[in-house]
């Protein structure tokens, strides 16, 4: 692979997370990440929607005239975003339950937005597609880590089998409940944002 | 910012069209292809939940759709005039969408105010009976209601005497997840078999309670109430009161009543 690719597609995974550096779409990564499966499924429709999404407004860079061109990159991600909700709808319908407001939430996505407008709009079509796949990488590493912890913390199962012997069934394992609400989501990011910035000491903000 | 294309207000509108109409196709034409689909799932979500609500089915347990299949034949959807109560055997359950009829003015009636805050209700409803050999088991009736974001959609089981709850599950609401979102969670559920849901003068007095309640045959007309979710709580108490009345299934229970006595 060619660097440039190379670092267009890893980048955001590590280096310049969406969530962990730029802390950009957390509303979703906080509400999505009870368990895996939920997880698995917003990761799968950020990454399409992102990538159709940067590719859709690249192919069109030269055509969209500038003063509209906030609104037209909006009607194409709410398109994407809508059809992807049918398709969850049609063939993971327990999930799509689950997820409920969060996949129409994905329009508002501010990594889809900020993708779309400083990357898509400047980059040729075929590096906005891989841009816009390891952005959705990059979000969808951090919802994986934050579903596993909560899922196998907050309910001792996970991808819904059982991992830690819950004590109300005979195990030693009390469920922190923390873990399935919200605030449990904050705490896990939080964590992870420190042990990468202990790493790498770079992604602090000055003081 | 291309030389090839001039942005004058023609070009803008043309291309603002442009843009409208291919993605109102995609999106419409995802919507019709997999209409079907999507209204099987929802159909057999809602099979699912009758079955929960009359105890033939462990939500924890994986329904493949042959087991769906063979657990559904054991019930039986009858059509029922709400306002009489009478079965309606000639109308085919299939053709028949409660919710849809509820809200058209030619098949509902407008209904007192009431604290489940339901305005109009549909002149002929969908109930289920289980019946092995004969003789009536279960019967399931929907209710709805409001609760603090949504309104609740559910099944509420009776058992034979029509009192004692079976179960109660909600298939459709956006309570906040967590707190009103209990209301699906399956050791709060399991407080209810056992209830019983009217008083001696034959009013509906179940009542989700602020508090805890007590074991099922000290406190049999209550049931725990969600911790942070009073709202909800209330919607759920004030729901199934509504459903059980003379507005609701009222009518239907006490001709069910009478036929078992006479």
């Amino acid at each position: 692979m060619a660097t440039e690719t190379r670092r267009v597609l890893m980048d955001p995974l590590i280096h310049n997370n969406p969530i962990a550096l730029q802390v950009l779409g957390i509303c979703s990564a906080l509400a999505v990440t009870t368990g895996m499966q939920t997880s698995v499924v917003m990761s799968a429709a950020v990454v399409a929607v992102i990538a159709l999404s940067n590719l859709s407004v690249s192919l069109l860079r030269n055509m969209i005239p500038t003063n509209i061109r906030i609104i037209v990159q909006l009607t194409i991600i709410a398109s994407l975003v809508i059809v992807t909700d049918q398709i969850l709808k049609a063939y993971v319908y327990e999930i799509s339950k689950q997820l409920s407001v969060f996949v129409g939430l994905i329009i508002t996505n501010c990594i889809i937005m900020g993708r779309a407008e400083a990357f898509a709009m400047q980059n040729p079509p075929l590096k906005s597609l891989i841009d816009g796949i390891g952005n959705g990488m990059g979000y969808a590493a951090i919802l994986l880590v934050v579903g596993a912890a909560r899922e196998v913390f907050g309910a001792g199962t996970f991808w819904g089998i059982p991992v830690l012997p819950l004590a109300s069934e005979g195990g030693w394992f009390t469920p922190n409940g923390l873990m399935s609400l919200s605030p449990g989501a904050f705490f896990v990011i939080g964590f992870l944002i420190w042990i990468l910035r202990t790493f790498r000491p770079e992604q602090n903000e000055a003081e | 910012m291309s030389a090839f294309f001039v942005t004058t207000a023609r070009y803008i509108l043309a291309f603002a069209g442009a843009v409208c109409l291919v993605c109102a196709v995609m999106v419409s034409g995802s919507a019709v292809a997999l209409r079907d689909l999507q209204a099987a799932n929802a159909e057999q979500e809602r099979q699912r939940n009758v079955l929960f609500a009359a105890g033939l089915a462990d939500p924890e347990e994986e329904l493949t759709d042959a087991d769906m299949a063979e657990r559904f034949a054991a019930v039986r959807a009858v059509v029922v005039d709400l306002e009489t109560g009478a079965e309606l055997p000639e109308v085919d359950p299939a053709s028949v969408d409660p919710l849809v009829e509820a809200g058209i003015t030619d098949s509902s009636r407008a209904v007192p105010e009431n604290l489940a805050r339901v305005r109009r209700v549909e002149r002929r409803s969908v109930v289920y009976l289980v019946e092995p050999g004969g003789e009536l088991d279960v019967v399931v009736l929907p209710v709805r209601g409001q609760g603090l974001w949504s309104v609740l959609y559910g099944y509420l089981a009776l058992e034979a005497d029509l009192d004692t709850v079976r179960g109660l599950t909600f298939y459709e609401h956006k309570e906040t997840p967590g707190l009103g979102g209990e209301v699906d969670n399956p050791n709060w559920k399991a407080l209810w078999p056992g209830r019983q849901v009217f008083g001696t003068a034959g009013e509906p007095i179940i009542e989700v309670a602020r508090a805890a309640a007590g074991p099922v045959a000290e406190d049999p007309h209550r049931v725990d109430g969600l911790a942070g979710a009073t709202m909800t709580s209330r919607g759920v108490t004030n729901l199934l009161r509504f459903w059980l009345a003379e507005n609701g299934f009222g009518p239907f229970l006490e001709r069910l009543r009478v036929e078992a006595a006479g």
